[in-house]
């Protein structure tokens, strides 16, 4: 029995019997049963998945955008959100930078044995509270539980598909020189929130994740400028850096940028400043890259100022002809170097 | 950023960059002794802006680079067994010994964990009883005092199951070694304001006079670089050689002798393998007999380690100062981040990277 009170209160009815997971809640029979009554539909219910079918049917008109991701992340739970949040707005926003409105999401869980049901559950309600406020509905799923040490905890992976909005023309090989590089919000708050609370490096901040929800502003931009927005992209794992890296080499364009106009927030800044990090290399969820017309790039820094998460939206450098493959930053001081693509995994440095 | 934008002003920057520029007559070669300098240097965009006649050498100072591959191999050996935990900074894991790196050791079932303090490890050591902790003690002088902490520490409390595998190095005894090479080219030294909050400033006064060669003691943000440069050139173009503090906000002329006690309670001098550039006498720390169940060296025995492989890397003469980077046969073509020949080319503050990432 799980006697811890906090537990009872988030946790009224679900696996009574058990405070942690067993095999048996992937087995197929009873237990499973359980865990998908009392715990997944009891919070995600709608018809599709009430009806408990082999698959969702969805009747569906016009083009639409389907995008996949898996969640790994440690630890599962930590300041702003959950590996849960991660999983529903990550595919919500792949979809959102491909000019899609998320409707549907798949959502599949591969728990490891011993994951207690009261994180589980917690996640679950991040789930819930993500799909509210992204306006999406998980339409079909799946359990299974792995034998302890051959799983970290809990994975999860979502699928998604979304409306493609009718003014989108989204590419990188619409990019042109003289177009405008936005940042749609202050860079590398994910990354150092989780970092934070990592075994062995934790470190006192009040540093929250951003992770959310992108579509409705990035509908709202599509809306208002059209084929002016030439491309989107989420910057998560590799942060900004990567994704101006991967624009440079498909277009064999340069990339500029300015250091004195990256939208960096001090605590993340003293935060990477300590743990000898780059803020451009930092994971992100809550932010997006948007390759604009220069003409409108005014118009659409002025739309992103309207949403609270988007005011501090900043033009941060542009796309040139000069030295193709490469990204270019201006220093503070007015110096330059060419910004190296990030080699793996993210390590702090010695000193 | 409070205490950091001070020392990013660009107005400030501009100013002692005329400065240099009109005191500058000759060419001078100047080495920036320690890696977060190298960093500071590349990340701020310095080089570029500084006058053609300066040019900046990239000294031995990372501590990541100058770790003999046989201790890399023999950390690799240690965190492969299943009864240990082997504790690191982030950036050694990269580095590869002379087959693998502890990244790839970790693929292979190592359990390895990167941590900002060996005191972490000791409690990791507490925690876990039935396991060895062994904290891979890289570093020079900065992070001698942590670790030597961390061995009193599991020391008092009777802590069975901890060890340092200690590869820490100094910088004086490697100044001497680059000063008495005869080929060297260095005119005048940034020394590593880190150590010398530590240490203090007695080391280095007679080095100065010995070489004849002025050493300024440096931070390591925009202005405390340019400032630094400036002051080894003046003394430079006067024909001066003496030692100077830029840093004077940090490093105090006998250092913090509590943080030196503990690092001469726990560590003895003895001469020190550099990867790239080879022995130098009295230049590492080594575990005291005292605390000889600390060290891993002792603890688990020999281990059957390969001494390095001659490579065709050329790190030792880029470290000297004798080439750049780009002058090696090998640079960005068959060495480069990914596919690195040597150390310098992996850490972020070795000198070959931080060359290819700003020049690639």
């Amino acid at each position: 029995m799980n006697q811890n009170p906090k537990v009872q209160l988030n946790c009224p009815i679900p696996f009574q019997d058990f405070d942690a997971i067993t095999l048996g809640h992937g087995g197929g029979g009873k237990l499973t049963q359980k865990l998908l009554e009392e715990g997944v539909f009891t919070l995600l219910n709608n018809d599709w998945l009430m009806s408990q079918g082999d698959a969702a049917n969805l009747s569906l008109d016009g083009e639409y955008a389907l995008s996949t991701d898996s969640f790994v992340v440690s630890p599962i739970i930590f300041p702003g959100g959950t590996i849960g949040d991660l999983a529903v707005n990550g595919t919500v926003n792949d979809l959102a930078v491909s000019g899609a409105e998320p409707k549907y999401l798949t959502l599949s869980f591969i728990l490891e044995e011993g994951l207690s049901t009261s994180e589980f559950w917690e996640i679950l309600i991040s789930i819930r509270d993500a799909c509210t406020q992204a306006g999406v509905m998980v339409v079909s799923g799946d359990t299974k539980v792995v034998e302890k040490g051959k799983g970290d905890r809990i994975f999860i992976n979502t699928t998604g598909i979304g409306k493609i909005h009718s003014k989108a023309r989204l590419a990188m090989k619409y990019i042109r020189p003289g177009d405008k590089i936005i940042l749609s919000g202050p860079p590398a708050r994910h990354g150092i929130a989780i970092m934070s609370k990592r075994q062995g490096l934790e470190f006192e901040t009040t540093l929250t994740s951003d992770t959310r929800p992108l579509h409705h502003i990035c509908q709202e931009m599509l809306e208002k400028f059209g084929d002016g927005i030439r491309f989107m992209r989420d910057p998560t794992r590799g942060g900004v850096a990567t994704v101006l890296h991967d624009i440079v080499r498909q277009t064999k364009l340069g990339i500029e940028i300015h250091e004195n106009r990256l939208p960096l927030e001090n605590e993340v800044a003293g935060a990477c400043e300590m743990l000898g990090l780059d803020p451009l290399y930092v994971a992100n969820e809550g932010i997006f890259v948007c390759i604009a017309d220069h003409n409108i790039s005014d118009d659409c820094l002025h739309t992103l100022h309207s949403w609270e998460y988007g005011s501090q939206a900043s033009v941060i450098g542009n796309i040139v002809e000069e030295h193709p493959g490469g990204v270019l930053m201006h220093s503070n001081i007015g110096g330059k170097r060419m910004m190296p693509q990030a080699s793996g995994e993210l390590l702090p440095r010695i000193c | 950023m409070k205490y950091l934008d001070e020392y990013r002003d660009s107005a400030l920057v501009n100013k002692l960059l005329r400065k240099i520029r009109s005191t500058v007559t000759r060419e001078w070669n100047i080495m920036e002794v320690c890696g977060g300098q190298t960093h500071g240097l590349v990340r701020h965009g310095i080089l570029d802006m500084l006058p053609p006649k300066i040019r900046m050498i990239h000294g031995p100072g990372c501590p990541v680079c100058v770790t003999p591959a046989e201790l890399i191999d023999t950390a690799i050996e240690l965190s492969l067994r299943s009864d240990v935990i082997l504790c690191s900074y982030g950036d050694m894991l990269r580095v590869p010994g002379n087959t693998i790196s502890l990244q790839q050791a970790r693929a292979k079932g190592g359990d390895i964990r990167i941590l900002y303090s060996p005191l972490e490890a000791v409690n990791i050591a507490r925690n876990n009883p039935g396991k060895e902790i062994v904290f891979f003690a890289v570093g020079f002088e900065t992070t001698a005092p942590a670790n030597a902490l961390s061995v009193l520490q599991a020391w008092q409390s009777g802590l069975k199951n901890y060890s340092v595998l200690s590869a820490h190095v100094l910088v004086p005894p490697a100044i001497e070694a680059i000063m008495s090479d005869p080929e060297t080219v260095i005119n005048g030294f940034l020394a590593a304001g880190h150590v010398c909050t530590v240490m203090g400033l007695g080391e280095y006064q007679p080095l100065a006079q010995r070489w004849k060669v002025p050493i300024v003691v440096t931070g390591f943000e925009p202005v405390d670089l340019l400032e630094g440069i400036l002051m080894v050139v003046t003394q430079l173009e006067k024909g001066e050689y003496h030692l100077e503090n830029q840093y004077r906000r940090v490093v105090g002329k006998d250092g913090n002798p509590k943080a030196i006690e503990l690092v001469n309670k726990v560590f003895e001098h003895r001469a020190r393998e550099w990867r790239g550039i080879g022995e130098i006498p009295v230049s590492g720390l080594f575990v005291r007999e005292k605390y000889k169940d600390y060290d891993a060296l002792r603890k688990f025995g020999e281990i059957n380690i390969q001494a390095e492989k001659q490579t065709e890397c050329r790190s030792g003469d880029v470290m000297k100062g004798k080439i750049k980077p780009p002058d090696c046969p090998h640079f960005g073509t068959k060495c480069t981040p990914e596919f690195p020949l040597g150390a310098p080319m992996v850490s972020s503050e070795g000198a070959c990277a931080a060359y290819y990432q700003y020049t690639q």
